[in-house]
């Protein structure tokens, strides 16, 4: 079960031949991830050794669908080239597109979110500038080194990378179902609430660890939506309390404007929806032992 | 990035949005030479990256060259909330008949471009926004479709701009879309745009801020940027490509991923509460690839900084291995001192997830005396709180 991915899942790589796309597609492919294919139009029908196995390069998407049934595509193309791939994986249908590649400027992602909805949304969009997801055991679509935890009923959303793997290894005794990083860009595909629904809805997650981070208001609109719609425990934990106003925080939407995006607003917006929340990611683990031993 | 009003004005006129002649200066002097190029008259205004200017006494009208050199000489070295005034722009005069309120922004929440339109112009938009909402139009534009002239007119129709300045508006509209668009901006935003005494529309005062992340594809941005504004270490890092943003604290943060990084911020602040306040003095994100090199570059600001006391160095190792982030501390401080650099500030590391013991035991064995390590991030930014209080 878990969310998004799952064992069943057929994963290919745009921009499999380039130096990230190699490094990461040899990395999915040792966690176990059945990696069917990769995409660059330059190199299409030649194939390329991962440590033995031979994976296929396609001229596009669709060509690969049809040739292997993938049904998950991971993009790391070049910023540059980021949302024509983007728009070719929503031409082709591919029910998931886990976009790694960072640095996309507003405009792009603005642009190829609208076209994804525009498209009757049959894609779903995670990143960009994200780690991707894993299901420990199952399938790892993107850069989350698979070796921290275990399979397990935690589920885990966050727009932090390493804060995501902070909080796989606090908890990796306990193991997840599903950890999956959304992004800390202005613009993103899978949202906070996407996830919480997803994970609310899976029998194999028991609590969800929900991190967020300064910057517009995701973070309290998912506070409305637990209120209203989720069962299950959530833990949460906010980064950025002492970062200035006006200051671009590593990530291009980690940023305070005026008094709106505070880490306070929505540490308080998310307790007001019943959500512990954590003052360090450790405190936010023990939390979430807390209330799996309850 | 936040653009000056004259850097605003330039854009602009590249894309063919009605705008008043103007020159910026930074001398007085210069002054009486372009108030006669602009007709003998002129407004002098300070260019400053913050509202309520005009409030400050920063915008003043000089109706000869004489008077221009004598409100220049007035307004340079003013302090404007917080900012010193460097460079003035004098522009035509223009007699203004009504004020207006215009704005393409991006809409977060809705993750589509949103088009702002006030009849309201002339003063803050946030004061219309709180005060008479039904003012302040506010229509979605899709990212794909943009601002077309059906667009324009539904916007100018929203805001109700008088029926006369209709085609002018749409027009300017279509224009102002393009600086956002081509610009690759986060916000333009043209407040006032009024109409003349002769009923022309023109942008009067602009505020433009660009996207950081489309530098690929816009090389003349750069040349834009506020370089003597920067502060001389974020000026530093950025030169070593380095993201770093400089705080007003005492203990020195290096850690790997933008969202670590904020928590190890908050986390120091936390465990400063109980060391006479001290708070964290830097955000800097080495990124996924912490290798000997950018590890001292990283360093090297952090030690250069003379409002560090102490150093947290913060790693979880993700793809990168904490072993190789180890051996890079070793190999960062022998470096530093190579070149010269005074290293006698202590470090506190935490290094964490993949082979992370190994990690330990290089900084174990290389025995540094200024390296201590504490094995949880909470602990960690204890001791390095306790040691900047010191």
């Amino acid at each position: 079960m878990a969310i998004f991915l799952n064992k069943d899942s057929k994963v290919i790589v745009q921009g499999m031949t380039g130096s990230e796309g190699q490094k990461h597609t040899k990395r999915m492919l040792t966690s176990g991830t059945n990696v069917v294919g990769g995409v660059n139009p330059r190199k299409a029908g030649t194939t390329v050794d991962f440590d033995g196995s031979q994976v296929p390069v396609f001229g596009g998407v669709k060509e690969a669908m049809e040739a292997t049934g993938a049904n998950v595509t991971v993009v790391f193309v070049p910023e540059k080239f980021t949302k024509s791939a983007v728009i070719e994986a929503i031409d082709a249908e591919i029910p998931l597109a886990v976009v790694i590649t960072e640095g996309i400027a507003v405009h792009d992602s603005a642009a190829f979110w609208a076209y994804a909805e525009q498209s009757g949304g049959k894609t779903r969009i995670i990143g960009p500038n994200c780690p991707g997801l894993i299901t420990p055991g199952e399938s790892n679509a993107g850069i989350i080194p698979a070796d921290i935890t275990k399979p397990g009923r935690i589920g885990l959303v966050s727009k932090s990378g390493t804060l995501t793997y902070q909080m796989m290894y606090e908890l990796r005794d306990i193991g997840f179902s599903t950890c999956v990083g959304i992004g800390g860009d202005p613009v993103i595909g899978t949202t906070h609430i996407d996830a919480l629904r997803a994970f609310e809805a899976d029998p194999e997650t028991d609590l969800i660890v929900m991190i967020g981070e300064i910057g517009g208001d995701a973070e309290e609109r998912a506070a409305e939506f637990i209120k209203d719609n989720v069962s299950k425990p959530v833990v949460g934990y906010v980064a950025g309390f002492t970062a200035p106003e006006g200051k671009t925080m590593g990530h291009a939407g980690a940023i305070v404007s005026g008094s709106s995006g505070t880490a306070q607003a929505k540490k308080e917006a998310l307790e007001a929806a019943g959500v512990q929340v954590g003052k360090t990611p450790s405190e936010t683990a023990r939390l979430a032992r807390g209330l799996l031993s309850s | 990035m936040d653009l000056f009003e004259y850097q605003a004005k330039d854009l602009f006129a590249k894309h063919d949005v009605p705008v008043l002649a103007g020159e910026v200066i930074d001398t007085p002097e210069a002054a009486r030479e372009v108030t006669e190029r602009l007709g003998g008259r002129a407004v002098v205004k300070a260019q400053v990256k913050t509202g309520g200017r005009g409030k400050a006494g920063g915008v003043k009208l000089a109706s000869d060259p004489a008077e221009a050199v004598e409100k220049a000489n007035q307004i340079l070295g003013m302090d404007i909330k917080g900012h010193t005034v460097h460079k003035v722009m004098l522009a035509q005069t223009a007699d203004i008949a009504e004020e207006y309120y215009v704005s393409f922004l991006l809409d977060r929440t809705n993750r589509t471009f949103l088009a702002m339109a006030s009849v309201e112009g002339g003063v803050e938009i946030e004061e219309v926004a709180a005060t008479k909402p039904e003012a302040l139009a506010k229509i979605p534009v899709d990212a794909i479709e943009g601002v077309t002239e059906a667009k324009a007119r539904e916007i100018v129709e929203a805001a109700k701009f008088p029926a006369e300045l209709t085609e002018q508006v749409v027009s300017l509209l279509q224009r102002l879309w393009d600086v956002f668009v081509r610009e690759d901006a986060l916000l333009v935003e043209v407040n006032p745009l009024v109409k003349t005494a002769e009923g022309k529309v023109i942008a009067l005062d602009g505020k433009v801020s660009l996207d950081a992340n489309a530098e690929f594809r816009q090389p003349d941005h750069e040349a834009l940027e506020d370089k003597a504004a920067a502060n001389p270490l974020e000026a530093a890092a950025k030169a070593k490509g380095l993201n770093y943003v400089k705080l007003d604290g005492e203990v020195g943060i290096i850690g790997n991923g933008a969202g670590l990084v904020m928590s190890t911020l908050d986390v120091v602040a936390y465990a400063g509460e109980a060391h006479q306040h001290v708070k964290p003095a830097n955000f800097l994100d080495i990124g996924g690839g912490a290798s000997a090199e950018i590890m001292a570059n990283g360093l090297e600001i952090i030690l250069g900084d003379p409002d560090v006391k102490s150093v947290f160095v913060n790693v979880f190792g993700g793809i990168t291995a904490c072993d190789a982030v180890a051996n890079g501390i070793v190999q960062a401080l022998e470096l530093l001192k190579s070149r010269g650099e005074d290293v006698s500030k202590p470090l506190v590391v935490r290094l964490d997830g993949n082979n992370a013991e190994l990690g330990r035991k290089i900084l174990t064995d290389a025995e540094h005396p200024l390296v201590q390590q504490v094995d949880t991030m909470d602990g960690a930014a204890d001791r390095a709180a306790e040691l900047a209080a010191k």
